[in-house]
């Protein structure tokens, strides 16, 4: 019936034939792969990439871009950490410090871009040096420990699936990096907030004229962007039991691919949850299995680079047939 | 000094559906200036483009100082001499006047690897003594004001050695003293056997600066008369025609109807000047004016899409302040661009999320969450409501065709309880049949009691539809016309009132 919900769907089939095919060629190449483990090992690394690229995917379908998201995803943990351990206060307020931090920031980037006109990639860039330095400063450049409240890194590490199925150990970080793209997905497809967002990426201006208040809507997209980094803080603290202000940076670009990989477009208007989901697989599948086959991990960083450029070539050539 | 420089015959060109030439024809003479002269729409920026190889003509012969010539793209029309000076102008604001004239052909020193500034501004200097213009070539074009820009365009189109050149609207910009500077290089041109024609609307200059003038209507050759012997009222009349078009008035008079909208002393820069207007309830208050006149300029302002520097807009009587458009849309003001692709709908999207996009805080439930089942009802609705031509509310919005776009975009006004509606060129782009049917649906409004303000450069659209019309020249209202006395020629008159 319409071509364009065909092609849509189209895109999803490309990308996650391209992972089943990714699967099955380490399945084959190597019996060390598809286990058990190795696939819950495989979900585990993609949690925190994976909710930081589902948060970017918000603010890339607007036509803009996060770049803060690597060193605000530091600056939240080690706010949680200072929520629990230097404050002494509760996990659960811990936990809730750390995604508000994010959205905060969020908020200042979506601020300075809608009403001070900087461009995103300005923005977010100085968001991302000022997040980097808070973090250092914050931490007095040392990693915040989480020893003194050992149920911080049951958020992460524990497993609440193990624990309600016996034998189905997966922990916890997968859980919510499923729950996240459940709710990313419902916000997206359900909310006006992602009505407006694809409305805003496809034409912000006839958006504007319709009586939307486009300055208003782009903040809280960015809002959300940096809740989703903030909670992907909280986890990479949860998961490493520390606070570490040195890690973060670079991470936005890892979550940039994937968002790229799976389908949406850097131009703004289109893209899916679904496909972003399947971006951070098909990195984290690719990066585990050349590790299998004992591909030297330089070797992992420029395969993945091009397959960067595949996946985003396959995209523009069946956009040009449509 | 009467040799042929450019001779047109028998031009056609066809658009999809539209004729827009049939058998036209131009000349030019070395050393003259011609004016080209007709309504919006008369097919004379076709023709020239025609001459500047941006169009290719269907039928008919171009010929250049007496040879045939084949102009297939503009840079073709460059080589041989014709140039066009655009009423936008296309110069890169942050190089210098000599970068400029001189972009892609720069001079070079030996081995062509460095550039040679010298020569550079050597050849500007030869050419601005040429023109008699004192400038300085080293400064950049972002320091010029609109007139000096324009110069160094002109100064462009000589650079590349034109005989003939199509000024397209050249003082639209200008202030008295720029115009008296550009008719000064202009006179210089015709001394030294340029050739220019001028596309101009502003009597009083045709007047004084050309020496004949071809007038066009609907895509037809009309006359070429010399200035001197013509009046303006022959040549209005002349650009008007005495064709009679089918109009059905509209039966009644809003009359002493409640005031909806009122706009009070609004000012915007050099593009609207005092501005002051009443919108009845259940009106169709129609606004004619020439291109630039500043008919989207005013829909924009009130709209809040640009802003105001004064003035004041009344709604129901009570005064609103409006920063932007979601102001206006809050006192049930709705804006239908012309350009519906790009301001009117979100092409991507499809027809529901389209019709809803403007009233989505009417369609949640408690959380947040959209109400998808209501919103497809309401589309619905829209759709059938207005006849709008789609397989069903799921189709993207860029399958459809212009008046059904139309369509789409008035759906999303009404959806927001809007009563206010601004359309600008609302059937520009749309076929006939959809036309009247837009027409029947403007007036179905109306009688609902809707009030609509109607931006239109189809007089005989103005004419059929408005039950007053407000005429704009120069960002001024220069004058308002009951349905009972306005004619073509009385719009006509207004449009240009501050010109002639």
């Amino acid at each position: 019936m319409n071509i364009q919900i065909k092609s849509g769907a189209l895109q999803q089939v490309l990308a996650l034939a391209s992972l089943v095919v990714l699967v099955l060629f380490f399945t084959f190449s190597s019996s060390n792969f598809f286990q058990f483990s190795n696939i819950v090992g495989i979900l585990l690394s993609t949690a925190v990439i994976g909710v930081l690229a589902l948060g970017s995917t918000f603010v890339i379908i607007t036509g803009g871009i996060d770049l803060s998201v690597g060193t605000v995803m530091t600056l939240s943990g080690v706010m949680t950490g200072v929520c629990i351990t230097f404050w002494g206060l509760p996990v659960p307020v811990g936990i809730l410090g750390g995604i508000l931090t994010g959205a905060l920031c969020g908020l200042l980037s979506g601020t300075a871009v809608s009403k001070m006109k900087i461009p995103p990639f300005i923005a977010t860039l100085a968001m991302m040096m000022i997040a980097k330095g808070l973090a250092l400063i914050i931490s007095g450049a040392k990693p915040v420990y989480f020893n003194d409240a050992e149920s911080f890194a049951e958020v992460s590490q524990g497993s609440v699936l193990g624990w309600l199925v016996p034998g189905l150990d997966i922990p916890n970080a997968v859980v919510i990096f499923f729950i996240a793209a459940i709710l990313g997905y419902l916000i997206l497809s359900k909310t006006i907030i992602g009505r407006y967002n694809f409305a805003l990426g496809s034409n912000e201006e006839a958006t504007r004229l319709s009586g939307v208040n486009v300055g208003f809507w782009k903040i809280v997209i960015y809002t959300l962007t940096g809740a989703f980094t903030g909670l992907a803080g909280v986890m990479m603290a949860s998961r490493l039991n520390s606070a570490n202000p040195a890690l973060g940076a670079g991470y936005e670009l890892e979550a940039i691919a994937a968002v790229v990989i799976g389908g949406t477009s850097l131009s703004g208007g289109k893209g899916t949850i679904i496909g972003t989901v399947i971006g951070a697989l098909i990195m984290s599948v690719l990066t585990n299995g050349l590790r299998i086959l004992s591909v030297p991990q330089e070797w992992q960083t420029v395969v993945v680079g091009f397959v960067i450029i595949l996946a985003v070539y396959a995209d523009i050539l069946r956009r040009r047939k449509a | 000094m009467s040799e042929w420089l450019i001779q047109m015959e028998g031009i056609m060109k066809e658009f999809p559906g539209v004729l827009a030439l049939n058998d036209c024809r131009f000349d030019l003479r070395a050393g003259e200036v011609h004016a080209l002269m007709g309504e919006n729409g008369a097919g004379k920026s076709t023709l020239m483009k025609i001459l500047t190889g941006v169009y290719q003509k269907d039928a008919g012969t171009i010929e250049l100082k007496g040879q045939p010539v084949e102009l297939s793209n503009p840079k073709a029309a460059q080589d041989v001499g014709i140039s066009m000076i655009h009423q936008e102008l296309n110069l890169a604001p942050d190089l210098t006047v000599a970068q400029n004239i001189f972009i892609g052909r720069e001079p070079r020193r030996k081995l062509r690897l460095f550039l040679d500034d010298r020569a550079l501004h050597r050849q500007v200097k030869e050419l601005f003594e040429r023109m008699g213009l004192d400038m300085d070539p080293s400064i950049k074009v972002s320091e010029l004001t609109v007139a000096k820009q324009q110069m160094v365009e002109i100064a462009k189109a000589l650079s590349y050695n034109a005989d003939v050149l199509v000024m397209d609207e050249p003082t639209a910009a200008l202030s008295e003293t720029e115009i008296e500077d550009l008719f000064r290089i202009i006179r210089q041109l015709r001394e030294s056997g340029v050739g220019i024609v001028y596309i101009s609307h502003r009597m009083d200059e045709i007047k004084r600066i050309t020496d004949r003038i071809t007038v066009m209507r609907d895509g037809q050759y009309i006359d070429t008369v010399s200035t001197a012997e013509v009046t303006t009222q022959d040549i209005i009349s002349k650009m008007v025609g005495r064709q009679i078009y089918e109009t059905s008035k509209p039966e009644r008079t809003a009359g002493e109807r409640e005031t909806v909208l009122e706009v009070i002393g609004l000012n915007q820069g050099r593009t609207l000047k005092d501005i002051n207007l009443t919108l009845k309830k259940g009106e169709i208050l129609g606004i004619a004016g020439l291109v630039g006149a500043g008919r989207t300029e005013l829909a924009r302002a009130i709209f809040g899409a640009d802003r105001i520097q004064s003035g004041e807009i009344r709604v129901h009587g009570r005064k609103v302040t409006i920063k932007g458009p979601h102001d206006a849309v809050r006192q049930g003001i709705g804006y239908l661009s012309e350009d519906r692709k790009r301001y009117g709908c979100v092409v991507d999207l499809d027809v529901k999320s389209n019709v809803a996009i403007a009233s989505y805080g009417s369609f949640l439930r408690p959380g947040g969450w959209m109400n998808t089942a209501r919103i497809r009802e309401q589309a619905e609705d829209m759709v059938s409501r207005l006849k709008v031509k789609t397989p069903h509310v799921d189709q993207e919005v860029k399958f459809l065709s212009g008046g059904n776009q139309q369509k789409v975009v008035i759906g999303k006004w009404l959806t927001r309880d809007c009563d206010i509606l601004i359309f600008d060129e609302p059937t520009r782009g749309i076929d006939v049949g959809a036309k009247s049917e837009i027409y029947r649906l403007l007036n179905d409004l109306a009688a609902q009691g809707k009030s609509i303000i109607m931006i239109s450069s189809e007089l005989p659209e103005i004419l059929r539809m408005s039950h007053r019309i407000l005429v704009m020249c120069e960002g001024r209202i220069t004058g308002e016309l009951d349905h009972e006395e306005a004619s073509q020629e009385s719009i006509m008159h207004l449009a240009t009132a501050r010109m002639l």
